[in-house]
């Protein structure tokens, strides 16, 4: 018999009963909550007459919807104030741990699972966010889901899943300086398209992946859902065990070493067999930037914007509506395209280490005139270590806006939204039309990137001022 | 508790040739604020029917009179992006019953089948053959009958069948609720747990 996969060892674990030609009924360790997509859930429950079955197994913060600014006001927007006030309220009214504003453990609810060590390797997580798929990085089988299938995890803990197929993607060797976690997966991204990890979850493997710390690791798993993938995995490791050492629901002492003996054995077996395999050179990978309105769309900074004639006939209708939205023309260069915006945040890049990295690229530099450049933390966490570090004076001294932890401008439901026309490079992971506020053009890329372009003004391959 | 059964549609439908329709297009984040899952209809592709002033895009297909029915046809992967289940509550909401595309996103097809909205997954050539038809005639009708799983174009009888889970298939035709479901195994959840520990 064929050895088994990381991801089905996990599954197959959490399965209380499979339905015959139905989905499998997956038992879930841990289910984050926030408080867009649970308001609907808890009505659910409670118009059933039930209560939550697991409210320890259950953790909430409020995120999507907060402001960035004066978050020890009243928040202003009374349907905001509304949803996250219901938020309390349910939690109160179940017994569920509640990290809400000025909670020094509030923030992007895939931001703090990791950093609290909530998220650890072999558990099954699931959120009402398709951005679940971060907790992946641990060697956890997480993914994100709709309101009913939240109301299912709050009724019973479990969730009605068909199994998705197993896709492992390698990419071996070393990235060159200045390319980082977020161009290794635009550039999968890019190669597979947003539809090429549809019905698969990804195991990510190979001797880039392993070189990446567990930030990038959580970018890369982060943006498994760009690709159509339910999630993404990366086995644990010494990297894995070091991060979570320490941290505050992590196991400790003699519990911590107990842990870490079980963990060792979360990895695919090396006869495992994956319904689809892909193979990448590290060494082909350049820093990446998004020029059209899906994260598909993404090309080198150095490169082109491919001409239609490097489009599918049947795709050309939708590439040109996509190029049309974001003013751009097929075929020119991208480096150079004037920009007025930078946005450094979101549950992709909102972690400390991307703060560092922006902070050590622009140490003695200056924002462009006219470029508006918002950091927003990830957590209250990462903000207050970032006080600490001194990376806030750093980047106040560059000109950069920092604001309170939140979601923000990636998908801008608070105030924190790019003007209409206005051109924005975004750490985050989504470029659709109007994501970043109505009108809004958004090209993605790594810190670094919206770091350079920050400075210049312009669309900037960020080697260049290294 | 009980959801809608599904019953077999006839209808006239609505073309949108695009692909990778998402889920922020759908509805857009600024209209996620709501507490229940009413009266997402009217904000249904918002930025796509309405411009920034609120007047109405007459070159939108849902704001073309000549079109109208309860079966959406849409480009390749359609609802791709956030999990927001709102989309799915929109699409309903405004009245479509079925959504067809030669491609659906995961997230989004699931928590269609969970609100009684059917996505029906058909090949590329029937897809293309049912625009073209629709754009000719927009009063041609098709038929959706999930008891069959089989789709058909009612000028030509051109018909193709689709897959669905049968447990799904048996939800929406019976109207069963997967909560209800899940709380009846209950003791072997508690079980599962227990014996883990």
């Amino acid at each position: 018999m064929a050895g088994k996969t990381l991801f089905d060892k996990i599954w197959d674990t959490h399965v209380v009963e499979e339905i015959k030609e139905g989905p499998s009924v997956l038992y879930i360790d841990k289910h984050l909550v926030h408080e867009v997509t649970s308001p609907q859930a808890f009505a659910g429950i409670d118009s059933r007459g039930i209560r939550v079955f697991r409210p320890k197994n259950t953790v909430a913060t409020p995120d999507h919807n907060v402001p960035t600014i004066d978050q020890h006001l009243p928040i202003k927007d009374e349907l905001s104030r509304f949803q996250v006030n219901k938020l309390t309220e349910n939690c109160e009214k179940h017994g569920i741990t509640l990290y809400g504003l000025n909670h020094p453990f509030q923030g992007i609810v895939h931001v703090i699972g990791p950093e609290l060590g909530i998220t650890q390797p072999g558990m099954t997580m699931v959120c009402g966010d398709s951005h679940t798929s971060t907790h992946g990085a641990f060697g956890s089988v997480a993914f994100g889901i709709g309101t009913s299938e939240v109301e299912m995890v709050l009724a019973t803990q479990c969730v009605l899943q068909p199994k998705p197929r197993r896709m492992r993607i390698t990419v071996d060797g070393e990235l060159s300086e200045g390319v980082t976690a977020k161009d290794l997966i635009l550039y999968i991204i890019a190669k597979i398209s947003t539809s090429g990890g549809t019905g698969y979850f990804i195991e990510y493997a190979g001797s880039a992946i392993r070189s990446l710390s567990m930030e990038g690791r959580m970018t890369v798993c982060n943006m498994s859902i760009e690709s159509g993938a339910r999630g993404g995995l990366i086995a644990p490791d010494e990297c894995t065990f070091e991060y979570l050492k320490g941290r505050e629901f992590a196991p400790a002492g003699e519990d911590f070493n107990k842990a870490v003996e079980k963990w060792k054995d979360l990895h695919s077996d090396e006869d495992a067999v994956f319904d689809k395999e892909l193979f990448y050179d590290a060494a082909d990978i350049e820093p990446m930037i998004t020029y059209g309105t899906n994260p598909g769309m993404g090309a080198k900074i150095k490169g082109n914007i491919p001409k239609l004639d490097e489009i599918d006939q049947s795709a050309r209708e939708s590439y040109q509506k996509s190029l049309s939205y974001m003013g751009f023309e097929a075929g020119s260069a991208i480096e150079g395209t004037p920009i007025d915006y930078v946005f450094v945040g979101s549950c992709t890049n909102g972690r400390i280490e991307d703060l560092r990295e922006v902070a050590n690229f622009v140490k003695g530099k200056k924002k462009a005139d006219g470029v508006t450049a918002w950091i927003v933390p990830g957590s209250r966490q990462v903000e207050n270590q970032a006080i600490e570090e001194g990376i806030t004076q750093t980047l106040e001294a560059a000109g950069f806006k920092l604001r309170q932890p939140g979601c923000s401008a990636c998908l801008a439901m608070n105030d924190d939204k790019i003007p209409e026309g206005k051109l924005a490079v975004a750490t985050s992971n989504r470029n659709f039309e109007g994501r970043q506020g109505p009108g809004s053009r958004t090209m993605l890329a790594s810190p670094i990137a919206a770091a350079a372009a920050a400075v210049t003004g312009v669309v900037t391959d960020p080697r260049s001022l290294l | 508790m009980s959801i809608d059964k599904f019953q077999t549609i006839t209808s006239t439908a609505v073309p949108l040739p695009i692909e990778n329709v998402d889920t922020d297009q759908i509805i857009p984040a600024r209209f996620l604020k709501a507490t229940t899952r009413e009266g997402f209809g009217e904000n249904l592709f918002r930025d796509w029917r309405f411009d920034k002033s609120n007047n109405i895009k007459p070159d939108f297909v849902l704001n073309k009179d000549s079109y109208s029915g309860s079966i959406l046809v849409a480009g390749k992967n359609f609802g791709s992006g956030s999990s927001r289940e709102h989309a799915a509550w929109a699409i309903h909401d405004y009245g479509f019953k079925v959504v067809v595309s030669s491609f659906f996103a995961d997230i989004f097809k699931g928590n269609a089948l969970n609100n009684g909205l059917l996505p029906v997954q058909v090949s590329e050539g029937f897809l293309a053959s049912l625009l073209a038809a629709i754009e000719a005639d927009h009063s041609t009708g098709i038929t959706v009958d999930l008891e069959s799983q089989v789709i058909t174009l009612s000028s030509t009888g051109a018909s193709e069948s689709f897959d669905i889970n049968p447990y799904k298939k048996e939800c929406l035709l019976n109207g069963y609720d997967d909560i209800d479901f899940l709380l009846s195994l209950k003791g072997k959840i508690a079980q599962f747990e227990s014996a883990r520990t």
